[in-house]
């Protein structure tokens, strides 16, 4: 693809987008507004994250691409095609491989290590959307930090419902300053957001708004005293891994009621399997669903794992 | 027993393989050339090229007969290749007076200097299927044009009816201003918006949105008394100048519709009773979309003519800016057909214990 600059987009427009990300980085949790481009793909499918990691990609980075958690979901493959196609940097399953990972709906369930970004997906970055559908009036609001609203808002759902009734894109408040949307992740990934090691950046392109997570930072689910966060998931055990902690999809297997919890994170589940865990169903690894090896944009191999050892120092975004 | 649900890069490629083929449809009938598409199915690619941003009639052509005649789907291929395009300059803002013209007409005066030229229109066809086309037969070829038409002389600038009334101070001044406007493209949108950044974002806004929107204001909600003083289609010259010689040179030209309204004003606490004008601009000649964008334009101006907000929807900047984009609309309308389990099983669980709470309550009070 030489039509296209590495990374599809023009240095300019990377420019204009990185000079966004570090503004979010120095501002936690605010939302820096940038001048969205159109992409190949239809608003909605990821274009704001699609934008952060071809504006953070560097030829040497190892990619991973998720979608509810899974590396072979329909778009995820698409988005991960993309970047091999115009950027032809390696890809990888493996949570521990990559250096870039782009997610839709989840964090990985093997914690993330320093010099590691996540690129969050954003479909509505505004955490005070639903409450005031106006962005003039919500800007001003996030400027006096006024977020009564929204404990109004907790507060009456626990008057209806006797528990805050908020699944996923549970609101967080970053530093003590901006209440933020970590975009609709189970409120079970919100704890994952704090003090993480990884640099977190969201793209919201439809929206045109950018925010990020500086490694390190403090994240705190909304809450009252008297009625804390928790997280939670389905109060199963994952049928393929046997894993008791992580997040499981729910799998209708006939029509008679049956189904069954599988691990959503995939690659934390057949990283498990390989090691031997066995679930309720589960089978030996061998015959199951494989995990197929990583490969770059060529479909060689990669290079073996200690060489990825520096990942933070070519990092650099000296051109911004 | 685990069904592999989860699809893959084999169903993605079949699923493109499939659409071409689809595409194509039946192998029996010949294939549409683009230039057919381009030539016979102008008004689509007028509207593809409005609201792709875009003045390229091949390329419009080319990218509805990728779209299968899809023409939101046309509007994003064409958007899609248009960021990726580097910007060379800047042109001149045309001089749509100095229009070659099509059509030209005045709903406000009988006869003006210019006069009205009728042009290529559907406004007094009846609309009748003309089976004649189905059996494929060539129509007769239209008399050459008359004398009296501006086509005489087509370097005879035609004055615009506005300014008539603006000799007697009838009408709102426009006041010129040489001073270069945000790009929407370019430019997250920030509100409140400039009129020029309001333009922008309704010429190349979905020309149904536009147009139900305009339609709104014609039946109360914020009305707009609008009379289409003018309407002009025809072809403009695209002047850039260029550093190295020190003067201005055309470059070719494009063909727009442009729609000024003259609007009752009955005065408010600022200003003194006098007509205002709105303003339509569309490449191609798109005048539905054009004669809608000058209404909604006109209404979006209640807070700088000192108008009262009634709440109407196309009073509302916000509402209406941030909705007419159809590839934003029908990006995000039609994303909630991707996997969305991981959230539905959070809601699932979220149910199953209010639920589970509730029928605890419920057996504990009988």
């Amino acid at each position: 693809m030489s039509d296209y600059n590495f990374a599809y987009l023009d240095e300019q427009t990377k420019r204009m987008i990185r000079r966004a990300i570090l503004k979010g980085i120095a501002v936690p949790g605010y939302q820096v507004p940038f001048a969205s481009r159109e992409m190949p793909m239809p608003y909605g499918w990821g274009t704001g994250g699609v934008q952060v990691t071809a504006a953070c990609l560097v030829p040497e980075d190892r990619l991973k691409v998720i979608d509810q958690g899974a590396d072979d979901t329909t778009n995820a493959v698409s988005i991960r095609k993309f970047f091999q196609r115009t950027a032809g940097v390696a890809v990888t399953e493996a949570t521990t491989e990559a250096t870039i990972i782009q997610t839709r709906h989840r964090i990985p369930e093997t914690p993330l290590t320093e010099g590691q970004i996540l690129v969050y997906q954003v479909p509505i970055p505004e955490p005070l959307r639903f409450l005031e559908p106006r962005e003039t009036e919500t800007r001003k609001m996030h400027e006096l930090e006024e977020y009564g609203l929204m404990h109004v808002k907790l507060y009456e759902d626990i008057a209806r419902h006797g528990q805050i009734a908020t699944a996923y894109a549970y609101p967080v408040k970053v530093e003590g300053r901006y209440v933020m949307d970590p975009s609709p992740i189970p409120r079970f990934d919100n704890p994952k957001l704090s003090g993480n090691c990884a640099i977190q950046l969201f793209g919201a392109g439809r929206e045109q708004r950018i925010y990020a997570l500086p490694p390190f930072t403090k994240v705190v689910s909304l809450d009252f005293d008297d009625h804390p966060f928790h997280a939670s998931k389905a109060p199963h055990d994952c049928d393929l891994c046997g894993a008791k902690h992580s997040y499981l999809d729910e799998v209708i297997t006939d029509d008679a009621g049956g189904r069954m919890f599988v691990c959503s994170d995939t690659d934390f589940c057949s990283g498990r399997r390989t090691a031997g865990h066995i679930g309720r169903l589960g089978t030996d690894p061998a015959h199951s669903r494989p995990h197929p090896s990583p490969t770059n944009a060529e479909g060689g191999s990669l290079p073996p794992r200690g060489e990825r050892m520096g990942v933070g120092a070519h990092r650099q975004v000296g051109s911004a | 027993m685990y069904v592999a649900v989860k699809g893959g890069e084999r169903a993605i490629d079949n699923a493109h393989a499939w659409l071409a083929e689809e595409r194509r449809g039946d192998r029996g009938v010949p294939e549409l050339s683009v230039a057919q598409i381009r030539e016979q199915m102008r008004l689509a690619v007028n509207r593809v090229m409005a609201e792709g941003s875009l003045y390229d009639p091949d390329l419009a052509a080319l990218a509805i007969k990728q779209a299968r005649g899809d023409l939101i789907e046309a509007v994003f291929l064409i958007r899609a290749y248009r960021t990726t395009l580097p910007r060379l300059g800047t042109s001149n803002p045309i001089d749509t007076a100095k229009m070659t013209l099509d059509r030209r007409i005045s709903a406000t005066f009988k006869d003006l200097p210019g006069g009205q030229v009728l042009g290529p229109t559907f406004d007094y066809t009846h609309r009748l299927l003309d089976f004649a086309l189905m059996a494929e037969g060539e129509p007769p070829l239209s008399p050459p044009p008359e004398e009296a038409v501006a086509h005489a002389n087509p370097t005879q600038p035609v004055p615009h009816v506005a300014s008539f009334l603006n000799r007697d101070g009838l009408i709102e001044e426009a006041a010129a201003s040489d001073a270069t406007p945000i790009d929407l493209t370019r430019a997250p949108l920030e509100l409140p918006a400039s009129r020029a950044l309001r333009l922008q974002a309704l010429t190349r806004g979905d020309e149904g949105f536009v147009l139900s929107m305009a339609y709104s204001t014609q039946r109360g909600y914020g009305r707009t008394h609008a009379f289409v003083g003018e309407l002009r289609i025809g072809r403009v010259a695209v002047e850039v100048d260029i550093p190295e010689l020190g003067f201005a040179v055309e470059i070719g030209e494009v063909e727009v519709t442009e729609c000024e309204t003259v609007n009752q004003f009955k005065g408010s606490k600022t200003e003194p009773p006098q007509f205002t004008r709105g303003y339509g601009l569309v490449f191609g000649q798109t005048e539905r979309k054009a004669i809608a964008m000058s209404l909604v334009d006109r209404s979006l101006r209640w807070n700088e003519l000192g108008e009262d907000n009634t709440g109407a929807p196309a009073q509302d900047e916000e509402f209406v800016l941030y909705h007419c984009d159809n590839i934003q609309a029908t990006g995000f309308l039609e994303h909630i057909k991707l996997p969305h389990y991981v959230d539905f099983q959070a809601e699932l669980e979220l149910v199953r214990r209010l639920r589970r709470e509730a029928q605890t309550m419920q057996e504990a009070a009988e």
